[in-house]
């Protein structure tokens, strides 16, 4: 064993002449959460496939809990939770019998899967929703049974494959509080708190106050429904969620191009993002983009954000203020601003922008 | 292990429950089937129209008449004068038969000559063929009766020569009741569909609605998955063959004369290469659709290549070697001997083994091919 969780070393993956992963390196901690961002087509879903054995490799070797995924896939698997992008629940089952169904066959007892699966459903708080049909869930909904399902082993590693796609910001949010609580040490006793009447101070969520009311019959000898030290292994297309990862890896035609934290990622950009605030917005961008040393120009809203090449942003300044105020525009504000993971990731996407990728 | 066979069977009863489409598929097509081919599809030649034109008008020609009139199989609507009559009555359809009986005839009788002639509209040849020996047969009993009485009243010994030459025979089933033929090609049919078919759409189902990647991640086998979704449509497919069987026997009352054990042994021999069948459909097709289309694929030529509609000795020579794959076609001659001759294994140890090579094989091919992965 060693400290990694994870390790996947030079994983390809070939679908006839598409390189759909094409030397993947992956080390993955005790209680991180690793979020795997790219375009559409990049490689994620494929990626997460192979780490828990859907799918075989070509080349390369996926370790998981120090077991070899390909020679010793179930036990492999059985430390791993995966939610795949597209809901993968039976519509026709309830919600407890998906759940009581996924138990079983992962090897839970009868007198295991029951208070299990119980407490994992309130955990997600579908709790009073466990006699309805799954295909009766909203979208949100159908994510936190697939999410429950895939705790109910209590497994050291969950994979997410854009688990929020499709699903409106509160219930993203409330997801996410989720995902954070599984990884954290102190949000998993907490819990204990909560269940043994104590009141914590962590913020409550919409989901933690539905399980108060509907939460009846104390368990005893409650145990935290989650192993402490969960890694979390998450795919998503938000920028919002990637910058809350502890690690993010950026992938691009099958290969991880960038790959740090958050705010590593955004010092990458420092110094060489300026925000253009002013009218008429078409005119700024027009000026903006004939600018030599702009490299890109986007519209957030009534704002523009204008990347520059390194140790230009103050001679851009200059010119901007003089080139608009001549072709009639007029200029609110400009200025060098810290940048955001948006500005990185369509940075990284750019073919002709080398100068970031680590 | 034992559990994670149990929870699958058990989740797809359930599903099954809830799907009220494919019960009201399982429960009602057996009886659907039957009582179409056990009626209106029907080859009887029960009550033909038939024409009759008498140009003896003898109480001679009237027996003769009763006789066809008591068999039940025809029905004297038209008393004709002319062929042009009978003719227009066989053109515009209204009778498939005419029987034209001569001048002379009670003389001719009287010699033992007697000859009717018998018009038959040939355009439906099932019923037109039965029809002809039904004819025949009647016409063969009348004259054998005649003879009987002459010879009481002559004294003459009945060792002379029959007035008809009948060739027809027909066993097992004197009535030709198509029922009689066509329960124990229900049986085949109905295990057929409903195990490739339903078998094949319940694995595709699992791909199709992506249920299959939370499958991939379970430690199930891949034939723990296969005999989990198998077994429950086994199951039905039996439940559907005690129905027919109990429905075939009480109301069409068809014979079960055979050993019940052996046919519902033999019936899973069929069963296994029809699962064979539904599971090599399922590795073929992505879709539910697909699989659905897949299957009906091979409907085709089960109906037609099994001899459950048409004999297979009739059949062109090259299409008697392909009835040869079709495995229907061996259970057809299983099941309808053990119905209604009562035969034991031994007198079908040839479809036996046919069936038993088949299965193996089919089998094999679909495990072969079923993959629990992704790709």
């Amino acid at each position: 064993m060693n400290d990694y969780l994870v390790q996947a070393e030079n994983l390809h993956k070939h679908f006839g002449e598409t390189r759909a992963v094409n030397g993947v390196d992956l080390n993955i901690k005790s209680g991180e959460i690793y979020g795997l961002v790219g375009s559409d087509g990049a490689g994620k879903t494929t990626t997460l496939r192979l780490l828990v054995g859907a799918l075989l490799p070509n080349e390369g070797s996926v370790d998981i809990c120090g077991y070899d995924v390909l020679k010793q896939t179930e036990q492999a698997r059985s430390a791993v939770g995966y939610l795949s992008q597209r809901f993968s629940m039976y519509e026709d089952l309830t919600v407890l019998e998906n759940i009581r169904f996924f138990a079983e066959v992962r090897g839970l007892s009868s007198s295991e899967w029951l208070p299990r699966s119980m407490e994992i459903l309130d955990f997600v708080g579908l709790g009073k929703f466990k006699d309805r049909r799954a295909g009766q869930l909203s979208g949100g909904m159908k994510q936190k049974l697939g999410l429950a399902s895939a705790l109910v082993t209590r497994p050291r590693l969950l994979l997410l494959d854009e688990p929020t796609t499709g699903v409106d910001p509160v219930t993203r949010q409330d997801f996410w509080q989720l995902v954070i609580r599984l990884v954290s040490h102190r949000e998993a006793d907490t819990q204990v708190d909560k269940y043994t009447g104590k009141q914590d101070d962590t913020s409550i969520t919409q989901t933690e106050n539905a399980l108060r009311t509907t939460h009846h019959a104390p368990i005893t000898n409650y145990q935290s429904p989650i192993t402490p030290g969960v890694s979390v292994i998450i795919s998503t297309p938000y920028m919002d969620e990637a910058s809350r990862c502890h690690r993010v890896g950026f992938m691009k035609n099958g290969k991880i191009i960038a790959e740090d934290t958050p705010s590593n990622l955004r010092a990458r950009l420092n110094g060489r993002i300026l925000e253009l605030r002013g009218s008429p917005l078409n005119l700024l961008r027009h000026v903006a983009y004939e600018d030599a040393e702009v490299e890109d120009v986007q519209a957030f809203g009534d704002r523009l954000h204008i990347r520059v090449r390194e140790g230009k942003a103050q001679e851009v300044i200059h010119r901007l203020m003089s080139g608009i105020g001549s072709e009639g525009g007029h200029v609110d504000e400009l200025r060098v601003v810290p940048p955001a993971l948006e500005d990185v990731f369509i940075a990284l996407s750019e073919d002709k922008n080398h100068s970031i990728v680590s | 292990m034992r559990s994670r066979l149990f929870s699958i069977i058990r989740k797809e009863f359930i599903q099954i429950i809830r799907d009220p489409r494919t019960l009201v598929l399982i429960i009602l097509m057996p009886i659907m089937q039957l009582f179409l081919l056990g009626y209106a599809a029907t080859s009887d030649v029960k009550n033909i129209s038939m024409a009759v034109w008498d140009q003896n008008r003898s109480p001679q020609s009237r027996a003769l008449l009763d006789a066809f009139r008591v068999a039940n199989y025809f029905s004297i609507d038209y008393p004709v004068y002319s062929e042009q009559e009978y003719r227009q009555l066989i053109e515009s359809g209204k009778i498939r038969a005419a029987l034209i009986i001569p001048p002379d005839y009670d003389l001719r009788l009287l010699e033992g000559k007697a000859q009717v002639s018998l018009v038959l509209d040939g355009s439906d040849a099932t019923v037109g063929g039965t029809a002809l020996s039904v004819a025949k047969l009647i016409g063969q009993s009348y004259a054998t009766r005649i003879l009987a009485e002459q010879s009481a009243l002559t004294g003459r010994p009945l060792s002379t020569t029959p007035p008809l030459d009948v060739r027809t025979q027909v066993w097992y089933n004197p009535d030709l009741n198509a029922a009689y033929f066509n329960v124990p090609g229900v049986i085949g049919m109905i295990l057929y569909f409903i195990t490739a078919l339903l078998t094949a759409s319940a694995i595709v189902r699992e791909r199709e609605r992506g249920t299959i990647e939370q499958l991939i991640v379970t430690p199930i086998r891949s034939w723990e998955l296969v005999v989990g979704k198998i077994l429950p449509y086994a199951i039905l497919a039996f439940i559907d063959t005690l129905e027919i069987l109990v429905i075939g026997h009480w109301w069409f009352k068809v014979p079960v004369r055979g050993d019940i054990g052996l046919i519902f042994a033999l019936s899973g021999l069929f069963v296994i290469s029809s699962l064979g069948i539904g599971l090599f459909a399922s590795t073929i097709a992505n879709t539910q659709q697909e699989a659905f289309i897949t299957v009906m694929v091979t409907m085709l030529p089960t109906i037609f290549l099994s001899g459950f509609f048409f004999p297979i000795a009739a059949m062109p020579v090259f299409l008697q070697y392909v009835s040869a794959i079709v495995p229907l076609r061996y259970f057809l001659v299983i099941i309808r001997a053990l119905l209604l001759k009562g035969v034991g294994a031994a007198a079908l140890q040839n479809e036996i083994i046919a069936l038993t090579i088949f299965a193996v094989v089919i089998m094999g091919a679909a495990a072969a091919r079923f993959k629990k992965r992704l790709d």
